[in-house]
């Protein structure tokens, strides 16, 4: 059997502190800057927080993750080499990476560490990742969401290197690390400067009849009815009129939240050693709530019994939950 | 939804608030003062936004709360909804929902997806301050409440019991 380690999401200190209590076996953050895919306002680490959070993390055995998973603009990988340098000082246990080019410096200059790809690198095929395990000793890879079941028990059979796959959260649409839309619209790129849909460029519209209108950059991305369950103001998730749809559709996917908790047994027994947890963006009360689930449903199946994951709907996106392609390839 | 929102004014309703809002005004300023030196940590998190006009709009009370968290010149202050100034960014839901999100009982995502809370105005503002707040340890309702030592522990317990009982446990996580 697999280790099945839980890997949870930190957007803060105090974050960090939480998903330790609630049993995570590694917590994955990133600082306050481009190099990491979730450089919201207000969230992530300085330097110095950090270096406390890998004390707080170590002392209860639980590892920290240090999340480089954007891609330096060409020319400018200072910001990453930095970053790259100052988390092998503090200690941190693995880096996740996306770009070659930061994978490579963090192979020749800090080998001690552990380096993981990001699913941002999209790697989805024994061929790639085999590439990335041999250019710079990559240990474990974060799948892509494309994947069935027998498909992930295959790739194990075919790859030198661990798998962690996603259990829990949003849930992207397009090839990770590679969706434009936001910069199309906003100028500001996903993937070098970490953030999809910057809430500089959000604004929700309240009319009188209690519906809400969610903008990016002036373009409406959905319009929600006074009763109806909201999401983020992510385009893939967007309602759209066209002309043979005037009522407006989604057009990609609706808001709708992955959740594998009734997977897991599937999952450890393919072969996939980690499984994470989507949300450095989401509250305390989020990580809590989740990373206390899930480390009850794991403990669980290590030890023989039926996990009894707790409903986790209410936090999901758009209160709608999902297998997605795990389940079956008719997803998307 | 938010079912109730902002209405036109019943009679004698204005003087209701603006008394209510003078009453609290005493404990709005301990509270405020306390989280700013206990938890100093926020403001970094709050960046350009610690000058800007939060209102707060806890739908169910007759009056809104005024923030603004600029470390040298902190506001936090009841207004009548009416008077309420021109703010930057504005939060509106159910009075305890938004007490428990500020003590990460609840989580702020959920919170929006269920429509139970509202956001208007400038987004990142809203954004920042909700991390400030989700970064700080240890309950704000608690310690406001053991300010005023076993009354106000029973009143913040009378509180969360009707807030219980009322709420459709849709935001329970
Ligand atoms: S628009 Fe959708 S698919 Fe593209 S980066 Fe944002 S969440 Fe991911």
């Amino acid at each position: 059997m697999s280790l099945a380690e839980l890997i949870c999401p930190a957007g803060t200190p105090a974050a960090l502190r939480t998903a330790v209590d609630a049993g995570a076996d590694a917590v994955y953050c990133g600082f306050q800057d481009a190099t990491n895919a979730r450089n919201f306002p207000g969230l992530n680490f300085t330097p110095d927080e950090l270096a406390a959070s890998v004390v707080y993390a170590h002392a209860k055995g639980t590892k920290v993750l240090l999340a480089l998973n954007t891609y330096p603009p060409a020319g400018k990988v200072d910001l990453w080499r930095q970053a790259a340098d100052t988390g092998a000082r503090l200690g941190v246990d693995a880096f996740i990476v996306a770009d070659m080019g930061v994978a490579d410096y963090i192979a020749r200059t800090h080998p001690q560490v552990r380096l993981h790809l990001s699913v941002q690198a999209a790697a989805s095929s024994p061929e790639a990742i085999r590439y990335y395990c041999e250019s710079f000793g990559v240990k474990r890879v974060v799948l892509p969401r494309i994947l069935t079941i027998p498909e992930i028990r295959q790739i194990r059979k075919e790859i030198p290197c661990e798998i962690e796959t996603f259990i829990f959260g949003n849930h992207g649409l397009m090839v990770e690390g590679r969706c434009s839309l936001t910069n199309y619209l906003t100028g500001q790129s996903t993937n070098m400067d970490g953030v999809c849909s910057p809430a500089s460029d959000v604004e929700y519209a309240r009319h009188a009849d209690g519906s809400m209108a969610s903008q990016l950059a002036g373009f409406t991305i959905d319009q929600f009815g006074p009763d109806e369950k909201a999401g983020y103001p992510t385009i893939c998730k967007g309602r759209y009129t066209a002309p043979h749809r005037p009522q407006g559709y989604y057009a990609f996917e609706e808001p709708v939240s992955l959740n594998l908790s009734r997977l897991l047994p599937e999952l450890i027994e393919a072969g996939v050693h980690a499984f994470k947890i989507e949300g450095r963006q989401r509250s305390k009360s989020y990580v809590r709530g989740v990373v206390r689930a899930f480390r009850a449903a794991v403990d669980d199946i290590k030890a023989g019994r039926e996990a009894n994951i707790a409903d986790l709907v209410a936090l999901t996106e758009g209160q709608k939950q999902t297998q997605g392609a795990f389940e079956t390839k008719k997803w998307r | 939804m938010i079912s109730e929102t902002p209405r036109p004014l019943r009679p004698g309703e204005g003087a209701v608030a603006r008394l209510s809002c003078l009453a609290l005004q005493p404990i709005l300023s301990r509270v405020v003062r306390r989280i700013a030196k206990q938890h100093s940590s926020l403001f970094a998190r709050l960046g350009p936004h610690q000058t800007t006009d939060f209102l707060i709009d806890p739908v169910e009370l007759p009056f809104a709360l005024h923030l603004r968290p600029d470390p040298q010149a902190l506001v936090f202050r009841a207004v009548p909804r009416h008077a309420a100034p021109q703010a930057g960014a504005v939060i509106r839901g159910r009075f305890l929902l938004l007490l428990e999100l500020v003590d990460a009982e609840e989580d702020g995502d959920a919170a929006f997806f269920s429509r139970d809370l509202e956001v208007s105005g400038d987004t990142e503002a809203v954004v920042r301050l909700r991390n400030a707040l989700d970064d700080m340890e240890g309950s704000l309702a608690e310690e406001t409440a053991g300010m005023f030592g076993p009354p106000g522990r029973a009143i913040l317990a009378r509180l969360r019991r009707a807030y219980l009982n009322t709420s459709t446990g849709e935001e329970d996580a």
